[in-house]
């Protein structure tokens, strides 16, 4: 199979909507931050495969926001971990069906 | 040409690292498939290391890499690689046949234990990685593989989970490494700036080749100690030595396979390995950064043989005696003996495997005791063992003739004689040898002779454990054939050069010197232990140096109390900042907000209001409908807001 645009777009999708549906499933907070980083990975690829399939491959941009973005996303990791460590702390669960304090 | 073996060189790490895969999909019960599919992983690795071994054997200074490009990066491309050469051939057989000895011994020891396929999936991964490191030629492969080994450590001395210091230990291994690791990956940065390329060899272009070298030239000083940095945390060297006895915390085999053919092993590798960084320029074998090397490999061999003297815990003392024979494999390194120092460690691979094994035996067999004071009178009912770990004692201790680590310390000590810049390292190291062989005399008397203080009754182990024990102890004798000064076999494969036979070199002033200081060593803690009771004589006679050197010489409070202290006043600051500065800040601003909507509900309650309420009863239904589908959960806002996605979505393939 040729490694074409489309091939990879629909690899990304396919990440992406596994990412999202494990996000709206999953009732554990880890597993939701899990799928998180499914949807960014997702993207990342998406600003990959755009720079190796367009015109301008000299400059490696699409590579430099993905690089940035991983970084980002591993702050983003430590920072979620975090939360989920502190609401555990206040819950004394992870399960975020027990979390509405946000309902009106 | 056997080409071949270079470009498929890589199936060695890939081998146990698919079985560790593979154990981790077993259910928790399949034991014996997970202990089979371990050891057959490592027989693989074994096999093929032999086979890479062969090439190097027939053409002395044998090289060959093969390097290929990872991923295009803009206009460079960013090329991996492996390495065949001595030194990753010799380190290839050691890390196998010792993680050999260690599984079969593992399968023996961990029987009981119900995590059995975890703890062997590990031991399978740890060995997979450590083998990646031997064969990289490239240093960001290094790297990675560096950082694998670490995670492998951390799994593997946290794998008793539910003790809480056995989580704490693999956090400090973890952590301390990290440091280290931190000047590594700086050092890598560098290095790429100053040359252009992570390859080591490269048809002379590599960073490790004249033309590579040229490039970086002056920064290569600042190089070499960045990289020397990571050195110093994985080889546990002075000043972040604190994590590997408290790495003691993992199953006894982990800390065999750290102690001996992995993880300490991967710093020392990794100094020899970029050597060319660390000598260049050198006037008469002298460069700033292999001065430090002699220095921080001095005080952490001396440090730790001094505190090895002051422990109880018979982990412990071995996990001191690892510190400080790392230290001298670091001045080997830096006063030129490369070879000297890379012997020493295979060398002290299979011994000090041998000694954590034994002391795996002991403990197993009184029924996890770990306090020599409570052990005692154990020669005649362990045999096997006692005889095994007396040739480890041996070896450690520096006994020529007949003991492979005899040979090897003799010829570091000759080489620091030799060493320009200062005599000292060379006295220093000589009081180190007595001291090794007085703290491992201790121990044995401790464990084997005297008395019985223990109640329970101890038994010798089944053969599975006892099998690798002798295997261990043969090969570190039949090492000593290889590494005499009349047949110098090893040393000169590693130096690329042809052997000779050359009896007359086997008489030599320095032979007679080291043979003295180990018998006085030994003869001095025979007259100290001979009687030695429930309190250690050494403390009798000096309490006050004793304590000292008990609590390790106090080097953990210290840390605890100056850098620990202080990332505790700074997180204590940024908390105090956000709860009450930035709080403040807010709570400022909403209550202005709140006065505002306070004066706004007085107007809207008295001056609009009055009249208005009854004509509200239908907006107010509907605002309870739209409230109820506010359930508070995040997941549902999401799912809404993915919902709303697909639809426009929907709409614009629509419109389009």
């Amino acid at each position: 199979m040729n490694a074409t645009l489309q091939l990879f777009l629909i690899i990304s999708s396919a990440l992406f909507s596994i990412g999202l549906l494990a996000t709206l499933s999953r009732r554990h907070a880890i597993f939701i931050l899990i799928g998180i980083e499914l949807m960014l990975a997702a993207a990342n690829l998406n600003f990959i495969v755009f720079w190796r399939f367009g015109s301008q491959q000299q400059q490696p941009t699409g590579v430099m926001v993905a690089i940035f973005s991983i970084a980002i996303a591993a702050a983003e990791a430590a920072v979620g971990l975090a939360l989920v460590i502190a609401i555990y702390r206040h819950y004394r669960t992870t399960n975020v069906d027990k979390f509405d304090s946000l309902k009106g | 040409m056997s080409s071949w073996i270079v470009t498929s060189i890589w199936l060695i790490p890939a081998a146990p690292l698919a079985f560790s895969l593979l154990i981790l999909s077993l259910t928790n019960s399949r034991r014996a498939a997970a202990a089979g599919l371990a050891i057959t992983g490592q027989i693989a690795a074994l096999a093929m290391s032999i086979l890479a071994f062969l090439p190097t054997l027939q053409t002395p200074g044998f090289r060959e890499v093969h390097n290929f490009t990872w991923f295009t990066f803009g206009d460079q491309a960013l090329r991996l690689g492996w390495v065949l050469d001595p030194l990753a051939a010799a380190m290839l057989i050691m890390i196998t046949l010792v993680g050999l000895c260690i599984f079969v011994f593992s399968a023996g020891y961990m029987a009981e234990d119900k995590n059995f396929t975890r703890f062997f999936a590990y031991l399978s991964f740890f060995s997979g990685a450590m083998l990646g490191v031997v064969i990289a030629n490239s240093l960001l492969l290094l790297f990675v593989s560096w950082e694998l080994v670490g995670l492998a450590s951390y799994l593997l001395i946290g794998f008793w989970i539910e003790r809480p210091s056995a989580a704490a230990a693999a956090k400090k291994a973890f952590i301390t490494t990290r440091i280290g690791d931190l000047g590594f990956f700086l050092g890598m940065l560098w290095l790429y700036h100053a040359s252009g390329t992570l390859l080591f060899y490269d048809n002379g272009n590599g960073a490790l080749e004249p033309n590579g070298l040229l490039k970086i030239g002056s920064s290569v000083t600042l190089v070499a100690l960045l990289i020397f940095c990571g050195a110093v945390g994985k080889s546990g060297q002075f000043p972040l030595h604190v994590w590997l006895p408290d790495a003691m915390e993992g199953p006894t085999p982990v800390s065999a396979l750290i102690h001996a053919a992995t993880m300490v092993a991967a710093g020392v590798f990794l100094v020899a390995r970029v050597y060319p960084l660390f000598s260049l320029g050198a006037v008469n074998g002298v460069t700033p950064s292999l001065t430090v090397v002699v220095s921080i490999g001095v005080v952490t061999a001396l440090m730790a043989s001094l505190i090895a003297l002051a422990q109880f815990d018979i982990k412990r003392i071995l996990a001191y005696s690892t510190v400080s024979q790392l230290g001298l494999m670091m001045v080997s390194l830096g006063v030129g003996g490369v070879a000297a120092g890379i012997m020493h460690l295979i060398a002290h691979g299979f011994f000090k495997a041998l000694l954590f094994l034994g002391a795996g035996s002991v403990i197993h067999g009184l029924h996890h005791e770990q306090d020599i004071r409570k052990m005692g009178a154990l020669r005649w009912i362990m045999p096997v063992t006692f005889l095994t770990y007396t040739v480890g004692m041996m070896n450690l201790s520096g006994v020529p003739f007949f003991f492979s680590g005899g040979w090897t310390k003799e010829e570091i000590l000759h080489r620091t004689a030799e060493w320009p810049l200062s005599r000292l390292p060379h006295y220093l190291m000589l009081a180190g040898v007595v001291l090794t062989a007085l703290y491992m005399t201790r121990q044995v008397i401790y464990v084997f002779f005297g008395s019985k203080r223990d109640a329970s009754a101890p038994h010798e182990s089944p053969g599975v454990m006892t099998m690798p024990l002798i295997i261990l102890a043969a090969c570190s004798i039949i090492l000593a054939i290889f590494l005499t000064p009349a047949w110098p076999c090893l040393h000169a494969y590693l130096n690329g050069e042809p052997a000779h036979l050359d009896l007359s070199a086997l008489v030599q002033p320095m032979l007679f010197l080291s043979l003295v200081l180990v018998a006085a060593g030994i003869g001095l803690g025979w007259l100290m232990y001979r009687n030695a009771g429930e309190i250690d004589p050494l403390a009798r006679a000096q309490p006050g140096l004793f304590r000292f050197l008990e609590n390790k010489m106090w080097i953990d409070e210290f840390y605890e109390h100056t850098f620990i202290a202080c990332s505790r006043v700074v997180a204590h600051l940024s908390d105090f900042l956000d709860r009450y500065f930035w709080d403040g800040l807010v709570s400022l601003f909403s209550g202005i907000a709140q006065a505002f909507a306070v004066l706004s509900k007085g107007f809207d309650d008295h001056a609009i209001n009055a009249r208005v309420d009854d004509t509200t009863t239908g907006a107010r239904r509907f605002g309870r409908l739209i409230a109820a589908g506010h359930s508070g959960q995040i997941q549902a806002y999401l799912g809404a807001i993915a919902l709303g996605m697909l639809l426009l979505l929907v709409l614009y393939a629509w419109l389009a």
